[in-house]
Protein backbone atom coordinates (compact mmCIF):
# COMPACT_ATOMS: atom_id res chain seq x y z
CA UNK A 1 0.00 0.00 0.00
CA UNK A 2 2.58 2.46 0.67
CA UNK A 3 5.18 3.24 -1.63
CA UNK A 4 8.35 4.74 -0.32
CA UNK A 5 9.95 6.94 -2.61
CA UNK A 6 13.81 6.43 -3.39
CA UNK A 7 15.07 8.82 -1.01
CA UNK A 8 18.14 9.94 -3.36
CA UNK A 9 15.87 10.35 -6.25
CA UNK A 10 13.73 12.89 -4.44
CA UNK A 11 16.26 14.68 -3.24
CA UNK A 12 17.99 14.63 -6.49
CA UNK A 13 14.74 16.23 -8.07
CA UNK A 14 13.80 18.40 -4.81
CA UNK A 15 15.81 21.26 -5.77
CA UNK A 16 14.25 23.54 -8.18
CA UNK A 17 17.91 23.93 -10.00
CA UNK A 18 18.50 20.59 -10.61
CA UNK A 19 14.99 20.33 -12.09
CA UNK A 20 16.69 23.08 -14.41
CA UNK A 21 19.43 21.14 -14.79
CA UNK A 22 17.16 18.09 -16.09
CA UNK A 23 15.29 19.95 -17.74
CA UNK A 24 18.13 21.46 -20.25
CA UNK A 25 19.25 17.87 -20.61
CA UNK A 26 15.90 16.80 -21.64
CA UNK A 27 15.25 19.53 -24.00
CA UNK A 28 19.42 19.20 -25.24
CA UNK A 29 20.23 16.15 -25.36
CA UNK A 30 23.51 15.93 -24.46
CA UNK A 31 25.25 18.90 -23.11
CA UNK A 32 28.87 19.56 -21.49
CA UNK A 33 28.78 20.89 -17.37
CA UNK A 34 30.08 24.37 -19.63
CA UNK A 35 27.12 24.81 -21.96
CA UNK A 36 24.67 24.23 -19.27
CA UNK A 37 26.05 26.87 -17.36
CA UNK A 38 25.27 29.47 -20.45
CA UNK A 39 21.77 28.63 -19.56
CA UNK A 40 21.40 29.15 -16.07
CA UNK A 41 21.50 31.54 -13.05
CA UNK A 42 24.67 29.76 -11.67
CA UNK A 43 28.31 28.87 -11.93
CA UNK A 44 29.48 25.90 -14.15
CA UNK A 45 31.03 24.83 -10.52
CA UNK A 46 27.01 24.74 -9.50
CA UNK A 47 25.99 22.97 -12.33
CA UNK A 48 28.90 20.32 -12.02
CA UNK A 49 27.92 19.79 -8.40
CA UNK A 50 24.22 19.33 -9.62
CA UNK A 51 25.47 16.85 -12.06
CA UNK A 52 27.10 14.67 -9.38
CA UNK A 53 24.34 14.68 -7.30
CA UNK A 54 21.68 13.58 -10.53
CA UNK A 55 24.34 11.03 -11.52
CA UNK A 56 24.52 9.30 -8.07
CA UNK A 57 20.35 9.43 -8.18
CA UNK A 58 21.15 7.46 -11.97
CA UNK A 59 19.18 10.71 -13.08
CA UNK A 60 21.73 11.58 -15.61
CA UNK A 61 24.91 9.77 -16.89
CA UNK A 62 28.37 10.99 -18.42
CA UNK A 63 30.30 9.79 -21.38
CA UNK A 64 33.93 11.52 -22.35
CA UNK A 65 33.99 12.63 -26.07
CA UNK A 66 37.81 13.72 -26.28
CA UNK A 67 38.19 16.42 -23.62
CA UNK A 68 35.04 17.11 -23.19
CA UNK A 69 32.75 15.21 -20.61
CA UNK A 70 28.81 15.31 -22.06
CA UNK A 71 25.77 14.47 -20.06
CA UNK A 72 22.74 12.69 -20.98
CA UNK A 73 19.35 11.90 -18.98
CA UNK A 74 19.13 8.13 -17.97
CA UNK A 75 15.43 8.50 -19.38
CA UNK A 76 14.12 5.63 -17.25
CA UNK A 77 15.35 6.64 -14.16
CA UNK A 78 13.41 9.65 -14.74
CA UNK A 79 10.36 7.75 -15.67
CA UNK A 80 10.49 5.92 -12.70
CA UNK A 81 10.55 9.49 -10.78
CA UNK A 82 7.85 10.80 -12.32
CA UNK A 83 6.14 7.42 -11.75
CA UNK A 84 6.82 7.69 -7.80
CA UNK A 85 5.72 11.19 -7.64
CA UNK A 86 2.13 9.60 -9.42
CA UNK A 87 1.90 7.17 -6.69
CA UNK A 88 2.51 9.21 -3.94
CA UNK A 89 -0.23 12.00 -5.33
CA UNK A 90 -2.78 8.97 -5.98
CA UNK A 91 -1.54 8.03 -2.02
CA UNK A 92 -3.10 11.16 -1.19
CA UNK A 93 -5.81 11.20 -3.17
CA UNK A 94 -7.03 7.63 -1.31
CA UNK A 95 -6.44 9.48 2.08
CA UNK A 96 -8.26 12.07 1.63
CA UNK A 97 -11.30 10.03 0.55
CA UNK A 98 -10.99 7.77 2.85
CA UNK A 99 -11.00 11.32 5.23
CA UNK A 100 -14.23 12.75 3.62
CA UNK A 101 -16.07 9.24 3.67
CA UNK A 102 -15.32 8.90 7.46
CA UNK A 103 -16.44 12.58 7.98
CA UNK A 104 -19.18 12.68 5.82
CA UNK A 105 -20.49 9.48 7.24
CA UNK A 106 -19.96 10.86 10.92
CA UNK A 107 -21.99 14.22 10.41
CA UNK A 108 -24.89 12.53 8.45
CA UNK A 109 -25.46 10.59 11.97
CA UNK A 110 -24.71 12.96 13.78
CA UNK A 111 -27.60 15.22 12.19
CA UNK A 112 -29.84 12.07 12.48
CA UNK A 113 -29.23 11.61 15.92
CA UNK A 114 -29.99 15.65 16.67
CA UNK A 115 -33.18 15.21 14.42
CA UNK A 116 -34.40 12.66 16.27
CA UNK A 117 -33.88 14.00 19.65
CA UNK A 118 -35.38 17.73 18.17
CA UNK A 119 -38.18 15.00 17.03
CA UNK A 120 -39.08 13.64 20.74
CA UNK A 121 -38.80 16.79 22.23
CA UNK A 122 -42.72 18.16 21.66
CA UNK A 123 -43.52 14.96 23.69
CA UNK B 1 8.49 27.98 -6.10
CA UNK B 2 9.11 26.65 -2.76
CA UNK B 3 10.64 23.26 -4.17
CA UNK B 4 9.02 20.16 -5.13
CA UNK B 5 5.85 19.88 -3.19
CA UNK B 6 2.74 17.52 -3.47
CA UNK B 7 -0.62 19.03 -2.66
CA UNK B 8 -4.16 17.50 -2.58
CA UNK B 9 -7.48 19.22 -2.12
CA UNK B 10 -10.84 17.75 -1.16
CA UNK B 11 -14.32 19.16 -0.17
CA UNK B 12 -15.95 17.68 2.61
CA UNK B 13 -19.71 17.61 3.69
CA UNK B 14 -19.01 18.06 7.26
CA UNK B 15 -17.78 21.11 9.87
CA UNK B 16 -14.28 21.80 10.23
CA UNK B 17 -14.37 20.66 13.79
CA UNK B 18 -15.58 17.04 12.75
CA UNK B 19 -12.92 16.73 9.78
CA UNK B 20 -10.52 17.73 12.11
CA UNK B 21 -11.17 15.29 14.44
CA UNK B 22 -11.29 12.97 11.77
CA UNK B 23 -7.46 13.40 10.93
CA UNK B 24 -6.23 13.82 14.42
CA UNK B 25 -8.02 11.11 16.70
CA UNK B 26 -5.80 7.92 16.42
CA UNK B 27 -9.03 5.53 16.19
CA UNK B 28 -10.24 7.48 13.39
CA UNK B 29 -6.21 7.92 11.83
CA UNK B 30 -6.30 4.49 11.97
CA UNK B 31 -9.01 3.87 9.18
CA UNK B 32 -7.50 6.45 6.59
CA UNK B 33 -4.12 6.29 6.96
CA UNK B 34 -1.38 3.41 8.99
CA UNK B 35 -2.94 0.28 9.77
CA UNK B 36 -1.16 0.99 13.36
CA UNK B 37 -0.67 4.42 14.64
CA UNK B 38 0.51 5.66 17.48
CA UNK B 39 0.68 8.92 17.91
CA UNK B 40 -0.39 11.77 20.40
CA UNK B 41 -1.24 15.06 18.19
CA UNK B 42 1.03 17.47 20.45
CA UNK B 43 3.62 19.59 18.75
CA UNK B 44 6.67 17.97 19.14
CA UNK B 45 5.62 14.40 20.38
CA UNK B 46 7.37 11.32 18.61
CA UNK B 47 4.74 8.39 17.40
CA UNK B 48 5.43 5.61 14.86
CA UNK B 49 3.19 4.37 12.04
CA UNK B 50 3.07 0.78 10.69
CA UNK B 51 1.82 0.36 7.29
CA UNK B 52 1.66 -3.42 6.54
CA UNK B 53 4.85 -5.02 7.37
CA UNK B 54 6.35 -1.69 7.31
CA UNK B 55 6.43 1.56 9.56
CA UNK B 56 8.49 4.55 10.24
CA UNK B 57 8.81 7.02 13.12
CA UNK B 58 6.74 10.41 12.42
CA UNK B 59 7.55 13.55 14.24
CA UNK B 60 4.38 16.36 15.02
CA UNK B 61 5.05 19.67 14.22
CA UNK B 62 2.32 22.17 14.28
CA UNK B 63 -0.93 21.68 16.14
CA UNK B 64 -3.48 24.31 15.36
CA UNK B 65 -6.92 23.16 15.75
CA UNK B 66 -8.70 22.79 14.07
CA UNK B 67 -7.10 24.43 10.85
CA UNK B 68 -3.17 23.32 10.57
CA UNK B 69 -1.71 20.23 11.74
CA UNK B 70 1.60 19.64 10.77
CA UNK B 71 4.18 16.32 10.94
CA UNK B 72 7.39 15.37 9.67
CA UNK B 73 8.46 11.75 8.34
CA UNK B 74 10.57 9.30 6.04
CA UNK B 75 13.73 10.60 7.62
CA UNK B 76 17.17 8.43 8.36
CA UNK B 77 16.69 6.17 10.98
CA UNK B 78 18.17 7.48 14.31
CA UNK B 79 17.77 11.09 13.26
CA UNK B 80 16.32 13.89 14.21
CA UNK B 81 13.65 15.49 11.60
CA UNK B 82 14.68 18.55 10.30
CA UNK B 83 14.12 20.73 7.19
CA UNK B 84 16.23 18.43 4.66
CA UNK B 85 16.66 15.42 5.76
CA UNK B 86 12.47 14.52 6.04
CA UNK B 87 9.44 15.13 4.56
CA UNK B 88 7.40 17.80 5.85
CA UNK B 89 3.05 16.96 5.37
CA UNK B 90 0.58 19.96 6.12
CA UNK B 91 -2.87 19.18 6.32
CA UNK B 92 -4.83 22.79 5.76
CA UNK B 93 -8.35 22.83 6.84
CA UNK B 94 -10.63 25.40 5.77
CA UNK B 95 -14.19 25.87 6.77
CA UNK B 96 -16.53 26.77 3.62
CA UNK B 97 -19.95 27.64 5.79
CA UNK B 98 -21.04 25.47 8.65
CA UNK B 99 -20.85 21.94 6.66
CA UNK B 100 -18.53 22.17 4.49
CA UNK B 101 -14.60 21.85 4.76
CA UNK B 102 -12.27 22.22 2.14
CA UNK B 103 -9.00 20.17 3.60
CA UNK B 104 -5.81 20.59 1.47
CA UNK B 105 -2.50 18.34 2.00
CA UNK B 106 0.71 19.26 0.71
CA UNK B 107 3.61 16.90 0.80
CA UNK B 108 7.08 18.62 0.57
CA UNK B 109 10.88 17.35 0.67
CA UNK B 110 14.19 18.14 1.28
CA UNK B 111 14.19 22.03 -0.08
CA UNK B 112 16.57 24.05 -1.14
CA UNK B 113 18.74 23.63 1.16
CA UNK B 114 22.12 24.29 0.62
CA UNK B 115 20.89 27.30 -1.64
CA UNK B 116 22.00 30.50 -0.48
CA UNK B 117 19.36 32.96 -0.48
CA UNK B 118 20.65 35.60 -2.85
CA UNK B 119 20.78 32.87 -5.55
CA UNK B 120 17.03 31.58 -4.57
CA UNK B 121 15.42 34.93 -4.96
CA UNK B 122 17.76 35.73 -7.79
CA UNK B 123 16.37 32.64 -9.63
CA UNK B 124 12.77 32.92 -8.40
CA UNK B 125 12.67 36.21 -9.89
CA UNK B 126 14.35 34.92 -13.21
CA UNK B 127 11.52 32.58 -13.34
CA UNK B 128 8.55 34.46 -11.99
CA UNK B 129 7.04 34.22 -15.91
CA UNK B 130 6.68 30.30 -15.51
CA UNK B 131 9.39 27.77 -15.50
CA UNK B 132 7.10 25.06 -16.08
CA UNK B 133 9.18 22.11 -17.72
CA UNK B 134 9.17 19.00 -17.60
CA UNK B 135 9.26 18.02 -13.73
CA UNK B 136 7.32 20.72 -12.51
CA UNK B 137 5.03 19.93 -15.83
CA UNK B 138 4.40 16.94 -14.05
CA UNK B 139 4.20 18.45 -10.18
CA UNK B 140 1.48 20.98 -11.75
CA UNK B 141 -0.37 17.68 -13.32
CA UNK B 142 -0.36 16.37 -9.69
CA UNK B 143 -1.60 18.95 -7.86
CA UNK B 144 -4.49 19.80 -10.17
CA UNK B 145 -7.14 18.86 -7.06
CA UNK B 146 -9.11 15.93 -8.31
CA UNK B 147 -12.24 16.85 -7.95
Amino acid sequence: MTVQVDDQLWSAIADPSRRRVVDLLVDNGEASAWSLAGHVPFSRQAVSKHLVVLEDAGLVRRRKQGREVLFQIEAERLDQASRAMADLAQQWDRRLASIKRLAEAAHAEGKKARALTVGRRPS
Amino acid sequence: MSGLVIEREVLIEAPVDLVWRTITEPDQMSQWFADRVDLVVEPGAHGYMQFGDQGGPVVVETVDPPTRLSFRWNYPRGEEPVTGNSMLVEFALTPMGDEQTRLRVTESGHELRDWPDAEKQRYADEHSGGWPKFLDRLVGVLTKPSR
